[in-house]
């Protein structure tokens, strides 16, 4: 066994480099500055490019031009960089541009603290883009995640052509860990769907209730253009509820429809157990820690750690948790994916655990609540 | 091709709006010049600048207000045999200043024309960054009370290569147009125009009034040679191609046995400047000698060797869950700014706990085993204590062994630095049997 040590932030790097990612620009933040580092190591030498912008917004309009020219773009920042990132957003999300967002999280809100890490962005990553659709948000645990759904974070961009984002946090992305680099099982590389020559072509024109357009770069041989605007399959400003509608709709559906193919999760099941603690995150850690030391002690408990954290994977939450007779919430925020499994799991009693004061939730702390609460 | 204009979408702009003169010219252009419509990219703004991209048939980027110009600049870098043009109104050009002047500074080749008849048209007639004071607009004496930007000088000083200020009106127009895109850097226009349908109505602006304005300012008629330098993107592609590649993260085989079988956790304590995290690094990389697993996190200012420096390292033969230290079983404490960063943990100490002291620091009272070391009577610098601390660990064979130490600093070093370092723990080695 080789044995490889990375930061999870050096981890992401990696991973869009196994992705074949070509294009990166961010604006340095703590703690995401080493991606944007490590990226500037990693593509200028092998004919990507990789640019720091003047600011944030620069950044992302920098990548959503390469996107659309055919590159397979990425961007790296903090809260105070996704609040900046948010028009951006809705654009990559309405026009359908593959975009790949990290957004290693720190203590907010607002300037909050540098180098303390929190999951406080979990439901602004979801709804802090203007018109309510879904985007694609994947949550790592350590660094192999950290690579591996980067990996994924890249061809679910591709497939469904829209913003993915990495949930990371200072303490996965400033945390240097061992990882064995040949045992993770990384997917083949996808690539976004060209249109056919042979047909004319209609940059938002698709198949189906749930289809995701074909591709053609801006500045190749055929005509493609992109708008901001509300637009129909020709890329040209409609008026036409029908067509304003359906786009809508399908804007929702290619991701809710295929959920089921991009459904990511840990479970360390017990039998017997009756607490079933669902998490995610750096606090997986934590969790996993505190259901060691509860079987041991008596208390069997089962753990589920999602992975894929929007769309919302409730098929998998609903059947995961059926025959529990408690669910825990154990999340770095004060209670923020709760409000999706109580929703969920409304027959459920579902208890919460967060903290938000820059201190990883510690086992004891869980282990605590799992046999008190 | 007699037009790049879509004759199924012809211009459809206010009667007697200037940008209509506009894209007359620049579809002129784009004929002089015998591009294929697929060379060309519209890059527009929001706005009534941004209708631009509407009426050709070539590429078209449609984006957000202000930010016309970052997107093209993406385009550009990757596809730079593009003509890429963008269109943007003085609305444009006050929103996204920043990226203005960055242009200005990168000078990478796009064209930019600015449409620039002095107010939000769109929005109803609010004043704009180009706005005269004495100007009647829709936002009351707002104006008044603001000086409006020259576009012209703002770009030369943030290090424009090509800028041209021009009425709409003028006759060659379109040769003027045909110049700038032709220019291998960034190159700007300041076309000044008629807001026929909100500016006008208040304000007499006629094709005199505004040739008389651009003659009253000092001329800009395209390459600015104090600025002159390579484009960005050849630039780019250039020092690019002579950077080395990164090689691939490496791996670490396990080489020698482990000392232990379960989770240790270890703090390495001091100041800024005393290679702190270096150690906790070659800890780790110790550590993966031995097969083990490795996690290390580092907590210091923002000041460079100034403060603390702090470093939590466990090392654990499975997989490491919680990366929290809470008990520790070693603590390496060679500074006080650290100790101090650090000494609650101190309480939660073991009799079992290994402290390692800087005699000069003083650490909170504790449990364990705890050995004071005369670092600076034995002549170890303040930057080499962590090392020196760790070749200590190794001889007493305490986690690690001499092995796997200098396994660690083999991976981490190269050269005469492996050198120094080594000679660094074998003689502070020596120093301890004797001493």
């Amino acid at each position: 066994m080789s044995l490889t040590l990375l930061e999870g932030n050096e981890a992401v790097a990696w991973g869009a480099h196994r992705a074949g990612c070509n294009f990166f620009a961010g604006y340095p933040i703590t703690p995401a500055t080493t991606i944007l580092n490590t990226m500037m190591k990693i593509l200028p030498p092998k004919g990507g490019i990789c640019i720091q912008g003047e600011d944030e917004i620069a950044s992302m309009g920098f990548c959503l031009g390469a996107s659309m020219a055919g590159m397979k773009v990425m961007t790296a920042t903090s809260g105070p960089g996704i609040s900046l990132y948010s028009e951006n957003i809705s654009f990559a999300i309405g026009s359908e541009i593959p975009i790949v967002i990290i957004d290693v999280q720190r203590l907010g809100p607002s300037t909050g603290s540098a180098t303390k890490g929190a999951d406080g962005d979990i439901q602004f990553l979801r709804w802090g883009s203007s018109g309510g659709l879904p985007v694609i948000v994947l949550a790592p645990m350590d660094v192999s995640d950290c690579y591996l759904l980067t990996v994924h974070a890249f061809n679910l961009a591709e497939t469904f052509r829209c913003p993915v984002f990495i949930a990371s946090n200072k303490e996965i992305g400033m945390t240097r860990e061992s990882l064995e680099l040949d045992a993770v099982a990384l997917p083949p590389m996808v690539q976004r769907t060209a249109a056919p020559d042979n047909a004319p072509y209609l940059p938002f024109a698709t198949t189906g209730i749930s289809g995701v357009p074909d591709f053609m770069p801006v500045g190749g041989e055929t005509i493609a253009r992109q708008t901001s605007s509300t637009h129909g399959p020709d890329g040209y400003i409609t008026v036409d509820p029908e067509v304003i509608a359906k786009n809508q709709a399908r804007l929702r559906k290619k991701l809710e429809d295929s959920l089921d193919t991009f459904t990511f999760y840990d479970e360390h099941m017990e039998a017997d157990a009756e607490v079933l603690v669902i998490t995610y995150g750096i606090s997986a850690r934590s969790v996993m820690a505190a259901a060691k030391k509860c079987s041991i002690s008596g208390t069997p408990v089962s753990v589920l750690t999602l992975k894929t954290l929007w769309p919302v994977p409730e098929a998998l939450i609903k059947k995961k948790a059926s025959g529990y007779k408690r669910v825990l919430v154990v999340e770095m925020n004060l209670g923020q994916y709760i409000h999706e499994i109580r929703r969920i799991l409304s027959n459920h009693s579902v208890g919460f655990l967060g903290q938000m004061d820059g201190n990883l939730i510690t086992p004891s702390q869980i282990e605590e609540f799992i046999t008190n609460a | 091709m007699h037009s790049f204009i879509d004759s199924s979408r012809p211009p459809a702009y206010c009667p007697g709006c200037s940008h209509e003169v506009v894209t007359r010219a620049l579809d002129k252009a784009f004929l002089q010049m015998g591009l294929h419509q697929n060379q060309v990219v519209i890059v527009s703004d929001i706005g009534c600048s941004g209708l631009f991209d509407i009426f050709f048939k070539t590429h078209a980027f449609h984006g957000l207000h202000g930010r016309a110009l970052t997107y093209a600049t993406g385009i550009k870098l990757a596809r730079p045999d593009l003509h890429v043009v963008v269109t943007m109104g003085d609305g444009g050009l006050g929103i996204g200043g920043a990226h203005l002047l960055s242009t200005c500074r990168r000078n990478i080749d796009i064209t930019l024309l600015i449409l620039n008849n002095f107010n939000y048209g769109m929005t109803g007639g609010q004043f704009s960054a180009t706005t005269p004071p004495d100007a009647l607009v829709g936002s009351g004496f707002l104006n008044q009370i603001e000086k409006p930007m020259d576009a012209c000088r703002v770009m030369r000083a943030a290090g424009a290569s090509y800028v041209t200020r021009i009425s709409a009106y003028q006759s060659d127009l379109s040769a003027e147009m045909e110049q700038a895109i032709r220019f291998n850097g960034f190159s700007a226009m300041d076309i000044w125009g008629i807001c026929p349908g909100r500016y006008a109505r208040r304000n007499k602006t006629t094709f005199k009034t505004i040739q008389a304005a651009i003659e009253s300012l000092p001329p800009f008629h395209g390459p600015v040679p104090e600025n002159f330098r390579e484009e960005y993107g050849e630039h780019y592609r250039q020092k690019a191609s002579m950077q080395k590649p990164l090689p691939a993260p490496m791996e670490v085989a396990k080489k020698f046995p482990a000392l232990f079988n379960d989770r240790k956790e270890i703090l390495i304590l001091g100041s800024a400047g005393q290679r702190i995290v270096t150690a906790g690094e070659i800890l780790s990389y110790a550590g993966l000698t031995a097969g083990l697993h490795a996690t290390q996190k580092n907590d210091y200012p923002i000041t460079v060797l100034r403060g603390h420096s702090a470093c939590e390292v466990i090392l654990s033969p499975d997989k490491i869950d919680y990366a929290g230290i809470t008990a520790p079983d070693v603590i390496l404490a060679l500074g006080q700014e650290g100790i101090d960063r650090k000494k609650a943990l101190f309480s939660n100490c073991r009799e079992d706990t290994f402290v390692l002291v800087d005699s000069t620091a003083e650490i909170p009272d504790c449990r364990g085993t705890i050995l004071s070391i005369d670092f600076k009577g034995k002549k170890i610098k303040r930057q080499d204590m962590a090392m020196a601390a760790l070749s200590l660990l190794a001889q007493q064979q305490r986690l690690i062994n001499p092995d796997m130490l200098e396994a660690a600093l083999s991976i981490r070093f190269k050269g005469s630095t492996l050198d120094r370092v080594l000679a660094l723990v074998r003689h502070f080695a020596i120093v301890e049997n004797n001493g």
